[in-house]
């Protein structure tokens, strides 16, 4: 049954050190207030899950929770390189981390399968890749009806998945609309979903049947944070702040200014500081 | 003839290669101007799928990543992105894989991941995301990138998406079956692969172009066609296509563009 809290208590209750943690949104409805609680919090030796890990994970990646990162596009989206990530890979700073990278298409595989319940996803896909090579985790499986040599990766079963949506209702049920990325089955493969809305309402009475609705009893816990994904953005509520995602790649370039930036704009502001970041958006 | 620039050329020439009928799967930056240019001039009907999950859409801006809201906005349905990978690009629904490149070798393999060893990068960049599964499941792929010999190299540093591996029927060899690179199209010039080796070869020049400078700004020993033609320069309603779309992004995003 999914509880509603405060978002300092939905961490504190359900990411221990050492877990195995997602944060899902494709480009839309990043859970960028859920990543800044978590590295208020300190916790340590994470293994971060994302498709494309983006401003949040080069934020936990710099403030040192990451032990490490499974991933499928490691970039700044229509900016450039993520300059915190590569200084961990490059220089291990400010500490070493393990990488364990995939396509789009296995990653996204790898949720279904966990959501399916399945031990591995199979799929046509990696023919001729060099992350073949590298990654042990991309194996193969011959099919037995026609012989097809297809990919086989591990599905992927995260401790806990955050993810930010457009609405909760009073008993829990949660509204995800526009581009759904892989949220569904992120939530559904953990073992602890915490999703932050930007809007709790009575019911959702009167949506059209087919909306992607995930049950209040496949939730562990709501919390209300209105603008919860800037600089990402959240269809029908605020716009995507690229000024931001362009700002980031000069912030990042630098260990001493993002360090300075993590503790104006993270470490000494609560979640409720995002609010005023989409105002006019 | 209308003043343009090398990368306007570019970027047009890429987009006369699409058609009405075509259902492309288009990567950010050049392939995304390239592909919006096609559908606001003689392709209309031309379908554009992002790997966000959106099918058909229409943006009136370019987007700056490749989850803008407006790409959904304007798209005739948007699915999940395990639905986008499995159904549609798997399923051999897409006919042409728009990519660009940050390195590429003479047999259109693409390397988007590492620049040094894998292990011990010299530049770690970004990586895939769907372009290995792009480069194998589409019926063909389309490249399009800026020459200069830090890209167009003789031999990539890491196979992020796989072209015709070392020419001749590599695809075959490794059971793919679809037609893979088909076209590059760059600032200065418009290559195919040799129905044989595989290896791009020069077919048409833009205008205004020598062989010399194909050559200075390519790692490898450029083959040319028997017959090099010159590529159409753009039309008064492809280059103002082109720049008002480009004018609308760069109001829409605040000032900045994308390639």
């Amino acid at each position: 049954m999914a509880k509603f809290q405060s978002l300092k208590e939905a961490v504190a209750e359900n990411l221990r050190d050492g877990d195995t943690v997602a944060f899902e949104g494709f480009t839309h409805l990043i859970p960028h207030a859920a990543a800044h609680e978590v590295i208020r919090q300190g916790r340590k030796d994470l293994t971060l899950i994302r498709m494309t890990p983006d401003i949040i994970y080069d934020q936990m990646i710099g403030m040192g929770l990451a032990k490490k990162v499974i991933f499928s596009y490691a970039g700044n989206p229509g900016v450039g390189l993520l300059r915190r990530m590569r200084d961990a890979i490059e220089n291990g700073w400010p500490r070493a981390i393990e990488t364990v990278e995939h396509s789009h298409a296995a990653m996204a595989n790898a949720y279904e399968a966990g959501a399916a319940g399945l031990p591995c996803a199979v799929f046509r896909g990696y023919r001729g890749a060099g992350l073949k090579e590298v990654n042990p985790a991309i194996k193969s499986v011959t099919c037995p009806f026609t012989g097809e040599e297809l990919a086989a990766v591990p599905a992927h079963r995260p401790d806990v998945t955050f993810i930010h949506a457009q609405k909760a209702n009073r008993r829990g049920d949660v509204l995800v609309e526009g581009i759904i990325g892989v949220q569904k089955e992120a939530v559904l493969a953990a073992k602890r979903a915490i999703v932050t809305v930007e809007e709790i309402v009575d019911d959702f009475e009167g949506l059209h049947p087919n909306l992607c609705v995930l049950p209040h009893w496949t939730i562990t816990s709501i919390v209300h944070v209105p603008g919860g994904a800037h600089p990402s953005y959240t269809h029908g509520y605020y716009d995507r702040d690229n000024a931001a995602y362009l700002e980031w790649d000069k912030i990042s370039a630098d260990r001493d200014l993002f360090t300075q930036w993590m503790k104006d704009n993270v470490l000494a502001v609560g979640s409720e500081a995002f609010a005023a970041r989409v105002k006019g958006m | 003839m209308p003043d343009f620039t090398p990368t306007e050329m570019m970027t047009i020439a890429a987009a006369r290669a699409l058609s009405n009928e075509d259902v492309c799967f288009v990567g950010i930056g050049a392939p995304s101007a390239a592909c919006n240019v096609a559908r606001l001039t003689h392709a209309p009907d031309v379908t554009l799928i992002y790997e966000s999950g959106t099918i058909g859409t229409a943006p009136d801006v370019l987007p700056l990543s490749i989850g803008d809201g407006e790409l959904c906005e304007t798209a005739v349905a948007t699915v999940s992105v395990p639905e986008m990978f499995r159904y549609w690009l798997q399923g051999g629904r897409i006919s042409i894989g728009f990519l660009g490149a940050a390195q590429l070798d003479r047999f259109g393999n693409i390397n988007t991941t590492v620049i040094g060893d894998y292990n011990k990068p010299k530049v770690r960049l970004p990586g895939g995301g769907g372009a290995p599964e792009i480069a194998t499941s589409c019926q063909e792929v389309y490249i399009t990138m800026k020459q200069s010999t830090r890209g167009m190299v003789e031999k990539i540093d890491f196979f992020t998406s796989f072209g015709h591996g070392e020419g001749g029927n590599d695809r075959e060899r490794l059971g793919i079956t679809t037609k893979g690179p088909t076209l590059l199209i760059t600032d200065l010039a418009v290559w195919k692969p040799d129905p044989v080796t595989k290896e791009f070869t020069v077919v048409s020049m833009h205008p205004g172009v020598t062989r010399e400078q194909v050559q200075e700004t390519c790692g490898w020993k450029v083959r040319f066609a028997d017959n090099v033609e010159e590529t159409p320069p753009p039309t008064e309603l492809e280059l103002k296509t082109l720049r008002d779309l480009q004018a609308r992004t760069e109001k829409a995003h605040g000032g900045k563009k994308e390639a």
